[in-house]
């Protein structure tokens, strides 16, 4: 679906409409490149120095770093592409630390014969998103390889920011009694994603749930700074999270099955294909686990906000059962949530 | 939530404790009853039941899984087929991950061979039809309840005259392995739960005979919690008033002679002959072969991948842990030659295996 | 074995010689083989697995277990305990739930 950026960005003209080899040589189709596609999008005055290195003015506070490698097919899939995913994936893993995210760096690996206006269409959702989370873009890589080499578009993203004193949040600090909160419905990106695979022969209304979660993460440490640990529950979905939440912390974990937010269409792509939405991968969510009697107030806070608006409590840190996630079923009885083995796939018994 | 009808309903916590109520005092002794299909094993340790049962009930997970029982010979010769450079190999996501002698399908696909999923039968013709230059070969593992699409699949490449089309088939039959199960010297199953969406397609009148002859009660079942407990409070009735008949407690979804046009075209299509479980062994007459008129799309006549034969590790336990015999910790592989990710036999290689479940429950109780 | 899922019948169309249809999975919409169940109609639900419709969902019959059922809650509801979480169960159970 065209947005509104298409029309007042239109595709720049270049010598050629798709991806060449020499658009990764250093020459003159290397520039036409940067010059009119990249530096239109990222524009600031550290990038447009066009040194080899950015050099930065931090503001006091310890640093925080995180890179991130983003593959995903298809790269376009409703509600996102790679573009967003991979300002917003690595402006998350800075604000789950309690950072406040500042400066990226972008490399891309492009396949030979890319249109020119898929990277185009690229950039501007990458443009908005980090335009949205404030980072800012100050210095950059292109490299081309050949046909089948990769596929399509390999995007890598490093971000730095920077984290306010009294601010530490670290999985080891989960306590029994914290309270367990989501932030909202889950398994939206992976059944987004698996829905639009070919072959599969799904049609769905289910968007990508893709979103730099640093804006609320600001909200929620406003209310509270005694948040023990947050974490974006991405690969492997809620319950590797929490699994790794309880293996760092050396807690239990006791979910209540009732209380998970899941979306109804998301629900439906699950049960046909027999996955666990446990299990599958978000985008634009959070975990929090939060002392019992902060649980209230940062619940609140989250709520007074668009990517916090379906938070809820799902479960609580337990001296018992160490080490392990469990869930309390509808039914009642008490179920392990195990690491899983692999990726999950649609099964047919 | 938004509720998905038909579904919800038949997960209701209020009617399934009600239900559970009623097995508890109409319990009065031991008994033990299998569930024969892996997606109601599935959907029972997801909602705990077997915790909620009376402890005089003990439900027996059965051999209902056919990533589980599908041979290792049917695998590597897959992985044989697969990794043929004019193939398209296409299967169900559950049977990619399913380990060969030496390696499973995401292994030739990593090597360069064109593994694809595909949620349809359907969807591997189609390929064929996109792609004639290429061979389609189409993984076709599964019981009674997949085989309508699995024949389908072939009438239909035979109406189109497609010749780059074939199927690799090891189809497995329900009722000759509940009378395996219920011949074998050391049975302890009292009671069948029949797997309900078998019986969408086959009806129910097979069981007739295995009731009468073994005096086993066998209730057709579905899948959700409501329907699992009604099916075991079903078998229970019977098994107290000491009576063994066919009942079905799935009366929306299932009729007696299941669904003719389905059953018409797997005879079409398939004969039925002996076939391996993996984990029991040969079961007479407990599979389905593609017959003489549609051989030429057999993958096993068309690639002559060679005669493959492979022995299982000698110390695998899985067959009597499937027969609900033992249980996985008594095995001297389990956790040490034999884990989740490099399985010896059936129960450790679907994650709804009775061994990879233990395994998973044991290595995070921190003991 | 055999995951299926009861879904709605949206559309009903013929591809390559073949009855197929569109079913809804509470807004996820999976294109399936309907030649197994050729008397069904859009509106109705039918159970899929591996793409193809099995059977019908009879409408009848699940509605004569939810009254059987209902009785069983009714008793419960009688005997004290959770009303409200009951009187959701039977309008559940009735189909009456908001969409």
């Amino acid at each position: 679906m065209p947005s509104i950026t298409d029309f007042t960005c239109p595709l720049p003209r270049l010598d050629y409409d798709t991806i060449q080899l020499a658009h990764g040589s250093g020459g003159r189709l290397s520039a036409e490149l940067i010059d009119k596609l990249f530096l239109p999008r990222f524009a600031n005055p550290i990038l447009n120095r066009l040194e080899d290195q950015a050099t930065l003015q931090m503001p006091p506070g310890r640093l925080a770093m995180t890179t991130d490698s983003f593959v995903v097919s298809p790269i376009f899939f409703p509600g996102g592409d790679i573009g967003d995913l991979a300002i917003n994936g690595t402006v998350n893993d800075l604000a789950m630390g309690g950072a406040t995210p500042l400066y990226l760096s972008v490399a891309f690996i492009l396949e030979e014969g890319l249109p020119i206006a898929d990277l185009h269409r690229i950039l501007l959702s990458m443009e908005k998103s980090a335009a949205t989370a404030g980072i800012q873009v100050v210095t950059g890589d292109t490299k081309v390889v050949n046909k089948g080499a990769c596929d399509q578009i390999f995007i890598n993203t490093t971000g730095i920011g920077v984290i306010e004193s009294g601010i530490a949040l670290s999985a080891a600090n989960i306590r029994p009694g914290d309270k367990i909160i989501v932030s909202g419905t889950i398994a939206d990106h992976g059944m987004a994603i698996l829905t639009c695979r070919e072959n599969l022969s799904f049609h769905s209304r289910i968007n990508s749930d893709s979103a730099a979660l640093n804006s609320l993460v600001k909200e929620m440490l406003e209310v509270s700074k005694e948040i023990h640990a947050l974490r974006d529950p991405t690969r492997g979905g809620l319950a590797t999270t929490l699994n790794e939440f309880a293996a760092s912390s050396g807690v239990g974990i006791l979910l209540e099955e009732k209380a998970i937010p899941v979306r109804a269409e998301v629900r439906g792509a699950c049960e046909v294909m027999g996955i666990d939405p446990l299990y599958v991968a978000n985008e634009g969510k959070l975990v929090a686990a939060v002392p019992p009697d902060q649980a209230e107030r940062v619940l609140n806070a989250m709520r007074c906000h668009p990517l916090g608006s379906e938070a809820q409590i799902i479960g609580t840190a337990v001296a018992e059962h160490p080490r392990l996630v469990t869930i309390k079923t509808a039914l009642g009885a008490e179920r392990i949530v195990a690491m899983p083995v692999g990726e999950q796939l649609p099964r047919i018994c | 939530m938004n509720n998905i009808k038909y579904l919800d309903e038949y997960r209701d916590p209020v009617l399934a404790g009600k239900i559970l109520e009623q097995i508890r005092a109409t319990v009065t002794r031991p008994w033990v009853i299998m569930e024969i299909c892996g997606g109601q094993t599935h959907s029972i340790v997801k909602n705990g039941i077997d915790q909620l049962l009376p402890p005089e009930i003990e439900l027996v997970h059965g051999p209902g899984c056919p990533v589980c029982v599908t041979p290792l010979e049917t695998i590597d010769r897959a992985i044989a087929i697969a990794g043929c450079p004019e193939v398209i190999f296409c299967s169900f996501g559950d049977m990619l991950r399913v380990p060969g002698s030496t390696k499973d399908l995401f292994k030739v696909k990593s090597e360069g061979g064109d593994v694809r999923m595909v949620y349809s039968p359907l969807e591997a013709v189609k390929l064929a039809r996109q792609h004639p230059d290429r061979e389609v070969v189409f993984l076709a593992v599964g019981f009674e309840t997949t085989a309508p699409g699995n024949a389908m699949a072939m009438v239909q490449a035979a109406r189109e005259d497609l010749t780059n089309f074939s199927e690799l088939v090891s189809h497995v039959l329900v009722p000759p392995a509940m009378r395996a199960l219920l011949s074998a010297p050391n049975n302890r199953v009292q009671g069948y739960l029949a797997a309900g969406h078998v019986c969408t397609v086959m009806g129910w009148e097979e069981y007739e005979s295995i009731a009468d002859e073994f005096s086993v009660p066998i209730v057709v079942t579905g899948f959700e919690p409501v329907d699992l407990l009604s099916g075991i409070l079903a078998t229970v009735h019977q098994l107290e008033e000491g009576r063994h008949e066919v009942e079905n407690r799935y009366e929306r979804l299932v009729h007696r002679e299941g669904n003719l046009a389905a059953r018409k075209v797997i005879d079409q299509v398939f004969t039925v002959t002996d076939r391996k479980w993996r984990g029991i062994g040969e079961i007479p007459l407990s599979g389905l072969a593609i017959r003489e008129e549609f051989k030429r799309f057999d993958a096993e006549e068309k690639f002559q991948v060679g005669n493959i034969s492979v022995l299982e590790p000698e110390i695998c336990i899985s067959g009597e842990i499937l027969q609900g015999l033992r249980k996985p910790s008594t095995c001297p592989a389990y956790g040490k030659e034999c884990t989740p990710t490099h399985p010896l036999g059936a129960t450790m290689v679907s994650s709804e295996g009775a061994c990879a479940a233990y395994y998973q429950y044991k290595s995070y109780s921190g003991n | 074995m055999c995951l299926a899922i009861p879904g709605k019948v949206i559309e009903i169309f013929t591809e390559a010689g073949l009855l197929m249809g569109r079913v809804d999975y509470a807004g996820t919409v999976n294109t399936i083989c309907l030649e197994y169940v050729p008397e069904i109609t859009v509106g109705k639900y039918t159970v899929v697995h591996a793409g193809f419709a099995l059977s019908v969902i009879d409408e009848e019959e699940a509605m004569k277990s939810y009254e059987a059922w209902q009785e069983l809650i009714e008793t419960a509801a009688r005997d004290g305990g959770g009303y409200e979480d009951q009187l959701a169960t039977i309008e559940n159970l009735k189909g009456n739930t908001t969409r």
